[in-house]
């Protein structure tokens, strides 16, 4: 036996640098300056998942419209200086005209200033409130994977918060807390920030189950083993090891969440707990709108379409960074 | 190569780790799978111990628990000269740097959102102040050392082959210039060709870099070709721990002996005429361990004695070390050596 192995012809490197070509070529894409067998020079992650976004023609789509109805809200009032509280009553009810593209509301407000100044608070609200359950239920699920002492309490918790009966907690957070922020940062900020907390605090639960699955999954395998005999402490190994791994899931969540906690604005202002009636959101547009459902059409159209592109164009942007940012289907 | 006078580099003194296990609606704890129950070995610097059982007899386990990889149940485990059985998460930190293990799975060890760059990079990362461009320098130097293209850095594990895979992670181990690595069946998921060039490579370095290696197997030629001494394991338990030569051409322990007899003989007429024996009977769970000698449900040689007490681990030869009560009577060991069939 000892001497058919020490008689091995293959001793020594099975890939020299002759055989630099084993991988395709292509197999990263814009890894290949490395055609002449000289290192590449270190290049960032980043760069190859910007590579691979680009290759990802829904995801453009996606950014695309996304950055129009962005600049749009933002930049929208320089371009379109009506008020939109300003009542016109004599062109109530009209429909599409040169002077309001959008037509007007049953008080003659512009629908069109309505709707950027509403985009303005629905995309706020939306993305902010993504962003804190997003923080809160990846939190809550990659602490109760990692750490087995923390998991029954967190997840009880997490159950607790599921229990919860929804609207009755809405009121009374609301009744309990609305004047109290409104005297401090004033009508419009208060109630943003009581609305996101709100949505942000009852919306984290599903991300924490599905994170803390994942994490579970993903610490027994044997690189984080492998990591541990290195010597990497818990924090960095979640933030190296644990999180990059878990991101496919947390990503749909985070996708799926801006059109949740929109389409939750509107409910709210609609029962009187969000914005003020005279504030316009989309969502409260749309509301508005359903009185005049059968007669002007139209005015459900416009912020229907609103927030399903929105949520769609987000949709597509969680998929294709979900795709960019794994290395194995990269370069596909 | 196996000289008592070179340092013991790693001591290993009655190591235990149980398992609980947990059942019922309350969790409460019904028992634990005795998966590492007392070992005992040294390694001296610069050798290679070959450590070999079937599969579930704790080898894996017992490398892990070396490395403190787990909390001990019990037992010491002394490396360079620092106690690390009981270490806290700082001094264990510290002694890193020593000592790493290069596993079996190279698909399964090596985070597939990393490009080799940042896996090998990683405990120098962890360890070492360096700047970027050092950094970088010494990753190039340990590819080079494995035997990788410098222009795989920027490549993820995927795109690499189970051989080049595994050189990877045997770079990793590298990076802090340990003195004591645990191979943990590190050849087990590569195809026969590959493993003779992953052998060699370990044997290589070792060489270049003056390694002590723990070296898990259940592969008994490829111990034999790589191994200065033997340790056998069967449930939890070191059977026979003896210098390569003299466990090949003699085995004491019974168990031993039928695990040497499975080795496939390439020789036709010797494969026909040979005596094999063949061990009925699976593995006891090591959740419930046989009363007496572990291996006393299965053993071909069994005495009532064995199901009694348990057999004292103990030297029986110099450098032979055994745990049976076929040795434990008043005879000297080395007239039962000779009388034993080889």
């Amino acid at each position: 036996m000892t001497d058919r192995l020490a008689d091995e012809p293959a001793r020594g490197p099975d890939h020299g640098p002759d055989r630099a070509h084993a991988v395709p070529a292509g197999a990263v894409p814009g890894g290949m300056a490395v055609e002449g067998g000289t290192p590449a020079p270190p290049r960032s992650q980043w760069w190859d998942v910007w590579d691979q976004f680009k290759t990802h023609k829904g995801a453009m789509a996606g950014a695309f419209v996304f950055l129009v109805i962005l600049l749009g809200v933002i930049l929208g009032p320089w371009l379109w200086s009506i008020d939109p509280q300003a009542i016109d009553i004599r062109a109530r009810n009209s429909g599409p005209t040169l002077a309001h593209p959008f037509g007007t509301d049953q008080l003659g407000r512009d629908t069109l200033a309505r709707m950027i100044a509403g985009g303005q608070t629905s995309m706020a609200v939306g993305i902010t409130a993504m962003l804190l359950s997003l923080v809160v239920g990846t939190a809550v699920g990659v602490l109760a994977g990692y750490f087995r002492r923390l998991d029954g309490i967190l997840m009880r918790l997490t159950d607790l918060f599921l229990a919860l009966p929804l609207l009755p907690l809405l009121l009374v957070i609301i009744l309990l807390f609305r004047d109290r922020l409104r005297a401090v940062f004033g009508p419009e900020t208060g109630i943003f920030l009581l609305i996101v907390f709100v949505i942000g605090i009852t919306s984290w639960m599903q991300t924490a189950r599905i994170v803390r699955g994942d994490v579970l999954a993903i610490k027994e395998r044997e690189f984080v083993l492998a990591a541990k005999s290195i010597g990497t402490p818990a924090h960095r190994m979640i933030f190296r090891h644990i999180l990059p791994n878990v991101l496919s899931p947390i990503m749909v969540s985070a996708t799926l969440g801006i059109a949740t906690a929109i389409i939750t604005e509107s409910a709210l202002s609609f029962l009187g707990l969000g914005f003020p009636s005279d504030y316009p959101t989309w969502g409260r547009l749309l509301y508005d709108a359903t009185d005049y459902l059968q007669q002007y059409p139209e005015r459900v159209i416009w912020p229907g379409i609103a927030i399903s592109l929105t949520v769609l164009s987000v949709n597509y942007i969680g998929d294709g960074l979900r795709d960019a940012l794994d290395p194995r289907i990269r370069g596909r | 190569m196996s000289d008592a006078r070179a340092a013991k580099l790693v001591q290993v003194r009655d190591l235990k780790m149980h398992f609980p296990i947990h059942a019922g609606v309350l969790r409460t704890r019904v028992g634990e799978v005795k998966a590492v129950d007392g070992v005992s070995f040294d390694i001296y610097e610069g050798e290679t111990l070959g450590l070999v059982g079937e599969s579930g007899c704790g080898k894996s386990t017992c490398g892990r628990a070396v490395l403190r990889l787990y909390d001990l149940t019990s037992g010491s485990v002394r490396i360079d000269g620092t106690e690390i059985g009981d270490a806290g998460p700082q001094r264990l930190r510290r002694m890193r740097r020593v000592m790493q293990m290069v596993f079996q799975d190279p698909q399964a060890s090596l985070n597939p959102r990393m490009t080799v760059a940042g896996i090998i990079g990683e405990p120098l990362v962890e360890h070492m102040k360096m700047s970027r461009k050092d950094r970088q320098e010494r990753i190039y130097q340990l590819m080079d050392a494995v035997g990788l293209n410098r222009a795989f850095a920027n490549r993820y594990p995927h795109e690499f082959s189970g051989g080049q895979r595994q050189r990877i992670g045997i770079a990793r181990a590298l990076a802090l210039n340990p003195k004591f690595i645990i191979c943990d069946e590190p050849i087990a998921a590569l195809d026969v060709s590959i493993q003779a060039q992953v052998v060699n490579l370990l044997e290589d370095l070792q060489e270049e870099f003056g390694l002590t290696y723990l070296f898990i197997s259940h592969d008994l030629s490829m111990v034999r070709h790589i191994a200065d001494r033997v340790a056998v394991m069967y449930l939890g338990k070191i059977a026979e721990l003896a210098p390569r030569d003299a466990i090949y051409a003699e085995p004491l322990h019974p168990y031993t002996q039928a695990l040497l007899s499975a080795v496939p003989e390439p020789d036709p007429v010797l494969h026909d005429t040979q005596q094999r024996t063949v061990l009925k009977g699976d593995v006891p769970s090591p959740a419930k361990p046989p009363e007496g000698c572990n291996f006393c449900t299965r053993c071909p040689r069994v005495m009532d004695v064995c199901h009694r007490i348990d057999p004292e681990y103990r030297e029986v030869a110099p450098g032979r070390y055994v745990a049976c009560h076929l040795y434990n009577d008043a005879q000297t060991a080395e007239q039962t050596a000779a009388a034993m069939p080889a």
